[in-house]
């Protein structure tokens, strides 16, 4: 059996039959992290001896017959989930010499369904970042190259390190987060599929906090229901979670299998622009086409106030990360850099240990609270992220779900966009309004460009009804067939 | 609006951030093309609407007052960079 051709779904079925056992499978995704993590740098820490252990357990789990959805498979962990006894950096010097005393839900939900877990997946500083470039461990390589274009190329981000693991078969699935795109646009970048579910359908205690009315987790996988099965065990309320919400965890699986006929799915003409390259347009279009052929409805909508999107994020995004980023402060965890006294201690320690798009997005979010700058920036921020809600409260009385690219571009090369912020900004542009509404969004790969790189397609859908998005993105998957692969890739 | 050096420095000093002096222009510069990006949300109407303050509406959740959690210092205090028994040790604050 080839290890490295199989499913998620696929690799559990041949678990329960006992054809594969997890310490097999387990040693086989040791194996291709041991081989491709030095070109790759997906993982932060790789946690072996504990994977092996936890594959022991599922073994004879799995011998008894007493096994759980997960049971036997192994995951990466992005590492912004605090695992228990295992470090957990969130990408930051400030946070290198952490050892979580506790589980995050999330990743506790996993154990408790019989996940086996590889080690901590890089990422973005504090999930400040679109490219993987501003982690303190280094930048991630994309398993996926140009054609006749030798340059390495960024994974997206910030769960770059999960779509990184992913997409070269260094992991079956993987956990992510996404606060303006941080699943959807890797997932795109990478040629493969990941789902920010709805505001509250994941707990985040436990998850290092960075926007927390925007932050939401979930899964990065190779196809849409491994996404669905992963999801179908993070989800549920959390009493540790005030913001969690009490809403029954639906199959999310069987829900891939519903099929679009007499759905209608909504197109929004502003996500169109001028400058979007005509691969992108092209692949959409074709999207489209799939979702009618397959018996949906395609409606043109508009959501007036997405072009102010992006701005509003840089607004609330960093007034909430500069209150949650207020705790590293050299006292309690994390690093420490000495100082005469108390303020110099935090002075120094912050300086030393967060990087420069952290300092910055700290800065921006300082002043946009402070006294006399409230109103002007924040408030007026707060109101425009209502009208942004309302924008999709308005389009969702018609349709059932909108489809958009995921990202405006492919992956670009390692470096590039560096010098400008605003430049990587707009990287989410098409991403951010879902975690500003707090709606669910998918990316499903769809197409090519020109050079040979995976562009995705984006299925938002309305709150709590991620089934819709899984039912449309399942269409979309099986009508692309995308059978291309990385350059980079596991064997065996 | 655009800050000046003097008024990066306030916004380090508020942040708790160490701003080396030599650093300041550069830093007020690539604030300011942030800040000046986000000027164009000036041209939005926003008469008469209420702001949003989280993604999803729902019910203040509320939970009996009683302790439920804790009794385990060594835990809490596992990670600190510096300890004093079961306390958290910083430089001297009071003279």
């Amino acid at each position: 059996m080839m290890i490295s051709e199989l499913s998620l779904a696929g690799a559990r079925d041949a678990l329960r039959r006992r054809t594969l056992s997890a310490t097999e499978l387990t040693r086989h995704f040791l194996g291709a992290i041991e081989a491709l993590n030095p070109q790759l740098n997906a993982f932060i820490t790789v946690t072996p001896e504990l994977a092996l252990a936890q594959a022991a357990t599922a073994d004879a789990a799995l011998a008894r017959g007493a096994h759980g959805p997960l049971t036997g498979i192994p995951l990466a962990i992005k590492d912004l989930f605090c695992t228990q006894g295992v470090r957990t950096t969130a990408g930051s010097r400030i946070l290198a010499p952490f050892i979580p005393p506790y589980e995050s839900t999330v990743s506790a939900n996993l154990l408790r369904d019989g996940a086996i877990f590889l080690g901590k997946a890089n990422m973005d500083e504090f999930a400040m970042g679109s490219s993987n470039a501003t982690s303190a461990f280094g930048p991630v390589v994309n398993p996926w190259t140009g054609k006749g274009d030798n340059r390495q190329l960024v994974p997206g981000g910030s769960s770059g390190g999960s779509a990184a693991a992913v997409a070269a078969r260094m992991a079956l699935g993987a956990t992510a987060t996404d606060t303006g795109g941080s699943i959807r646009q890797p997932a795109s970048f990478c040629g493969i599929s990941g789902i920010k579910p709805t505001y509250g359908r994941c707990s985040r205690w436990g998850v290092v906090a960075f926007a927390s009315s925007l932050d939401q987790a979930g899964p990065i996988a190779g196809n849409v229901e491994d996404c669905a099965i992963l999801l179908g065990s993070m989800a549920g309320h959390d009493p540790k979670d005030a913001t969690s919400a009490i809403v029954a965890v639906p199959d999310f699986a069987a829900a891939c299998r519903r099929g679009v006929r007499g759905l209608r799915i909504g197109v929004p003409r502003e996500y169109r622009s001028d400058d979007m390259p005509p691969e992108i347009e092209t692949m959409w279009q074709q999207g489209l086409g799939w979702l009618r052929d397959a018996g949906a409805t395609i409606v043109d909508v508009s959501l007036p106030h997405t072009k102010y999107g992006l701005a509003t994020y840089y607004i609330v995004a960093p007034a909430e990360a500069s209150s949650n980023l207020a705790r590293y402060d050299g006292v309690r965890f994390g690093a420490r850099s000495p100082g005469a006294d108390l303020i110099e201690l935090y002075e120094n320690t912050r300086a030393d240990g967060f990087g420069a798009e952290v300092q910055r997005r700290i800065m921006i979010g300082t002043y946009v609270l402070s006294a006399g700058y409230y109103d002007a920036y924040y408030i007026r921020a707060q109101k425009i992220r209502s009208l942004i809600l309302k924008d999709f409260t308005d389009v969702f009385a018609n349709v059932d779900a909108l489809v958009t690219p995921t990202a405006p571009s492919a992956a670009f090369a390692l470096g590039e966009r560096m010098d400008d912020p605003i430049k990587m900004y707009f990287n989410d542009v098409f991403t951010v309004p879902a975690n500003m509404a707090g709606i669910p969004g998918m990316s499903v790969p769809a197409g090519l460009d020109a050079s040979g790189l995976p562009l995705g397609l984006q299925v938002l859908g309305k709150p709590f009804d991620e089934e819709t998005v899984f039912a449309v993105a399942q269409a979309i998957e099986d009508a692309a067939g995308f059978v291309a692969r990385p350059s980079i890739r596991a064997e065996g | 609006m655009s800050l000046d050096p003097a008024a990066v420095r306030r916004i380090a000093k508020l942040s708790r951030i160490r701003v080396d002096d030599a650093d300041l222009a550069q830093l007020a510069g690539e604030l300011n093309s942030i800040l000046g990006w986000i000027e164009q949300l000036n041209e939005v109407n926003i008469d008469g609407v209420a702001p949003l303050t989280g993604a999803m509406a729902m019910a203040q959740a509320l939970r009996a007052d009683v302790v439920d959690d804790g009794g385990y210092p060594d835990r809490i205090l596992a990670n600190a960079p510096d300890r004093a028994g079961n306390f958290f040790a910083v430089p001297k604050v009071v003279e």
